[in-house]
């Protein structure tokens, strides 16, 4: 459909009031702008569970804080590993765009394995919490982090399965569009969880420490 | 069931108590249910129905057989909730001077939870939805929604959650706790049983079709609108749709994650809601208000769409003050996000806070003051005709706005101390929700069911189903208002006051007036279809209608258009008609649509596995059903042949049917 017809069709002398053309909608044209939005929605858990954290934060119940938990080069360690990914992700859209398919799987794999990483390091952490008595159930504090952070590792989870998912339908199919367009969606949630992540870092750890 | 009871390994913790034996009301439902249950499955293996249902059905990705099926859905739970409330009517009618009425606490506890979260989740939202999903994409042009597969995949996820509640009833109990579950009463120590876990997972699953049905419908305004179409053209309903989605997925979110951090409480023992250890009850409320408060706008936003539609088509008129309308819709939209604290006023957040959610609450009259004018404005100098959906629109303007300055007077802090948690309280919602939301929905039935079945509802059926609720409507609330400023707080079951069960008996006759008025529904539409070859419309546009969706046949073909429509102007379809629009009967193209499939079906069934999984401890179960939803879910990413062309040929003959249909006709 040209932009030219859809003109002609407008035009006030001569009314028209039909297409003679089709398709009007190319394939998969909303599918960007829905995923953004669920992306706005998922977001919006993240923002009740910042809220929940933001007043029970403080709350200790004479259990520990912030400050006898948190192993801040540790959590730098992790976050520097989640950074990476999304810039490693990124490298896999240039070369997505660029057709190459073999370097689009390497980059993938790469960023598949950051996460990894992220998520081994988190369980690492979460296991010595744990054992040192600071469990979810100790304080609401403890119930807000663990709900939070762990709720975040279950999105990179989730994100590392659909990966390997992806990595599978492009090496079945290649960079086909309805593929382009699945990355894409990755990426977009890949980058989003990255930001969320530089939020659990900034409020739970950084001003845990302050408090 | 107590704490200590051992956890079977295969079982969980359900066991033969687990069965209601000891209700005689629930036994002799059951087997009522149980009986017509085993009729429907016969008479539909009987017909050989099952392969079509499933094919034409179940598996459809057409938005308006969805659409259809979100309306069955609703009016089944219609009669579910409505049973519910007749049973607390009779209740309090009876339960004076010593008498304990027929209903023991444990049973009436659930139902008056069980009618209010079916109300709210499983006949308002599933009717509204219907409503949008049917008629949004035919009035914007388009041949269906953004992302058809979601659109049944969140049907059968909505269905799912009603199951559940259904489930509760004959197997073990549902929440004794009122609709939003409040903690501490709602944690694992004062609830230990599993009428809390129903409550939450079938909320969960529901919300989870909500919340995507949200997203379709947003991305399918956005996106699908026929060339032309630009905001300030979009229909009305389309716009208070738009609204309402937007609601949806900025608030549904919210109740997934306070039900989640609820789930934690119960199942792992956090403690976010609990009163020790640092948790805070009151976080719950206030969380849960933040979705409640937008939830009852996105009740009723649709429904203030339908009432435009309404007045102009039937008053003969363009709507009076589109742009006003729009703009009332989104700052009613906004402001919805600003109130919820006015549902506890009594929390104790202080003078200042208490006055600065007061006056947000009395600022969202303006806007819907602005509406009722526009409506009036729009009849004023119209040639009005009363048919059904103009009749329900007029009952509504008059029965809303009393509930809408009951509102204002309960959005003042100090008259909010003493009428709070009151019957007059309850007596102000459902006459919002009743006169609004209800009333719109008889409106938007009646208006668009000759589009969807291509005959006319039955008037005289209609009329009496009309009246009995009106009145029944007014002389079941009215009571309650008195009550409420007598001071009689809601969730009463017994009473010790004689001199206050006669009004409760007025408000049981209102209830049964009401009964009268789903019975009338129910007949009207047996009627309608014994009756539809003299009720028949074969112009597709029996109203004299303004909008796309009165372009196309009755019933409209799957895909809604033969030719993309192009619009000049907001009542696009009345301009084509003043503008003498001939309907093109040739050059006809192949149509790329969406293929059926049972995706859908399958996880919702899933679903419902893993819920009961959850409910009842049965571990295994739900990491199964876990484990099997994920691999479906994946599988079907596997599938990249989503689509077809309807042919040159099938297109066609479908529309030169129509042009003969129309030529006999004479139109």
């Amino acid at each position: 459909m040209s932009v030219h017809t859809i003109e002609a069709a407008l035009s006030a002398d001569k009314p028209s009031f039909h297409l003679e053309e089709e398709p009007h909608h190319p394939e998969g044209s909303s599918t960007m702008l829905g995923f953004w939005i669920y992306l706005m929605s998922d977001c919006l858990i993240f923002a009740m569970l910042f809220a929940a954290f933001g007043v029970l934060g403080g709350n200790y119940a004479a259990g520990p804080a912030p400050k006898d938990l948190f192993d801040l080069p540790l959590v730098a360690l992790n976050t520097a590993m989640l950074l990476f990914s999304s810039i490693t992700y990124g490298f896999a859209m240039l070369a997505m765009e660029r057709g190459k398919v073999a370097q689009t799987q390497t980059w993938l794999a790469i960023t598949g394995l950051f996460g990894l990483c992220f998520l081994g390091i988190e369980l690492y952490e979460f296991a010595h919490l744990i054992h040192e008595g600071a469990t979810p159930q100790r304080s609401a504090f403890l119930s807000a982090f663990f709900t939070l952070v762990g709720t975040h590792g279950l999105h990179v989870t989730f994100g590392i399965i659909w990966l390997v998912t992806l990595m599978i339908q492009v090496a079945q199919r290649g960079l086909v569009a309805a593929n382009k367009r699945r990355l894409m969606c990755l990426s977009m949630f890949w980058h989003f969880l990255d930001v969320i992540w530089i939020g659990v870092f900034t409020f739970v750890y950084l001003l845990g420490m302050l408090r | 069931m107590s704490a200590e009871t051992a956890i079977s390994p295969i079982f969980g913790r359900l066991t033969w108590e687990s069965l209601p034996f000891h209700e005689p009301i629930l036994v002799g439902t059951f087997a009522v249910v149980a009986l017509g249950g085993v009729g429907l499955l016969a008479a539909l293996t009987h017909f050989k129905l099952w392969g079509y249902l499933w094919r034409e059905w179940f598996t459809t990705v057409d938005h308006k057989k969805i659409g259809i099926m979100y309306m069955i859905l609703g009016i089944v739970m219609l009669l579910r909730g409505f049973a519910d409330a007749v049973m607390m009517r009779l209740q309090q009618a009876m339960a004076f001077g010593g008498s304990e009425g027929y209903l023991n606490a444990h049973h009436y506890d659930q139902i008056f939870t069980a009618h209010g979260v079916i109300m709210i989740f499983f006949v308002a939202m599933p009717l509204v939805t219907g409503l949008m999903n049917y008629v949004v994409p035919l009035q914007i042009g388009a041949r269906d929604v953004s992302f058809p597969f979601l659109n049944n995949f969140s049907f059968w996820m909505t269905a799912a959650g009603a199951v559940l509640v259904m489930i509760s009833l004959f197997v073990g109990e549902f929440a004794r706790t009122g609709w939003l579950a409040y903690p501490p009463l709602s944690g694992i120590g004062y609830s230990p049983g599993v009428g809390v876990d129903y409550y939450i997972w079938a909320l969960q699953v529901a919300g989870v079709g909500t919340t995507l049905s949200g997203i379709n419908l947003i991305a399918t305004i956005v996106k699908m609108r026929a060339p032309g179409m630009s905001l300030m053209k979009m229909p009305v309903f389309t716009w208070t749709s738009l609204c309402t989605n937007i609601l949806i997925v900025a608030s549904f979110p919210v109740l997934t994650a306070v039900l989640a951090l609820l789930s934690l409480d119960r199942y792992v023992g956090t403690n976010f809601f609990t009163n020790d250890f640092g948790g805070s009850p009151m976080m719950y409320v206030n969380l849960i208000w933040i979705w409640g408060h937008p939830e009852v706008y996105i009740l009723i936003l649709p429904l203030f769409g339908v009432f435009s539609e309404v007045t102009s088509t039937f008053s003969g008129k363009k709507l009076f003050g589109y742009t006003s309308m729009v703009y009332a819709t989104v700052v009613i939209t906004i402001l919805s996000y600003l109130v919820w604290l006015h549902h506890f006023f009594t929390m104790g957040s202080g003078a200042s806070v208490n006055s600065f959610f007061g006056i947000t609450t009395m600022i969202i009259s303006i806007p819907t003051g602005a509406k009722i004018f526009n409506w009036l404005f729009t009849m004023y100098r119209g040639r009005i005709r009363f048919e059904l959906p103009m009749m329900w629109t007029v009952a509504f303007m008059l029965t809303f706005v009393i509930g809408g300055m009951t509102g204002v007077l309960l959005a003042v802090p100090p008259a909010d101390f003493v009428l709070h948690n009151s019957l007059f309280l309850i007596a102000h919602f459902h006459n919002v929700i009743i006169g609004g939301v209800l009333y719109g929905l008889f409106a938007g039935i009646n208006y668009w069911f000759p589009k969807a079945f291509g005959f006319k509802l039955d008037e005289k059926w209609g009329k009496i189903s009309f009246w009995t609720w009106v009145i029944g409507f007014f002389l079941a609330f009215m009571p309650l208002y008195v009550l409420g400023l007598m001071g009689v707080t809601r969730r009463m079951r017994v009473f010790d006051d004689p001199s206050l069960q006669i009004w409760f008996v007025i408000a049981g006759l209102g209830a049964a007036l009401i009964a009268v008025g789903i019975f009338a529904f129910l007949v009207q539409i047996a009627v309608s279809i014994k009756n539809r070859e003299k009720l028949r419309d074969v112009t597709g546009d029996p109203w004299d209608g303004r909008t796309l969706e009165w372009a196309t046949s009755s019933p409209p073909p799957a895909y809604n258009f033969a030719f993309t429509p192009v619009i000049h102007d907001g009542d696009a379809w009345w301009d084509m008609k003043k503008r003498g629009y001939a309907r093109p009967t040739s050059g006809f193209r192949s149509i790329h649509m969406p293929k059926n499939t049972g995706t859908g079906v399958i996880l919702s069934v899933l679903s419902i596995a893993l819920a009961l999984g959850l409910i009842w401890y049965i571990w295994w179960l739900a990491a199964a059903s876990f484990l099997a939803i994920i691999v479906t879910a994946i599988a079907h990413t596997f599938n990249y042949d989503r689509d077809y062309h309807v042919p040159v040929e099938e297109v066609r003959q479908t529309e030169d049917e129509r042009t003969r249909v129309l030529a006999a006709a004479g139109v």
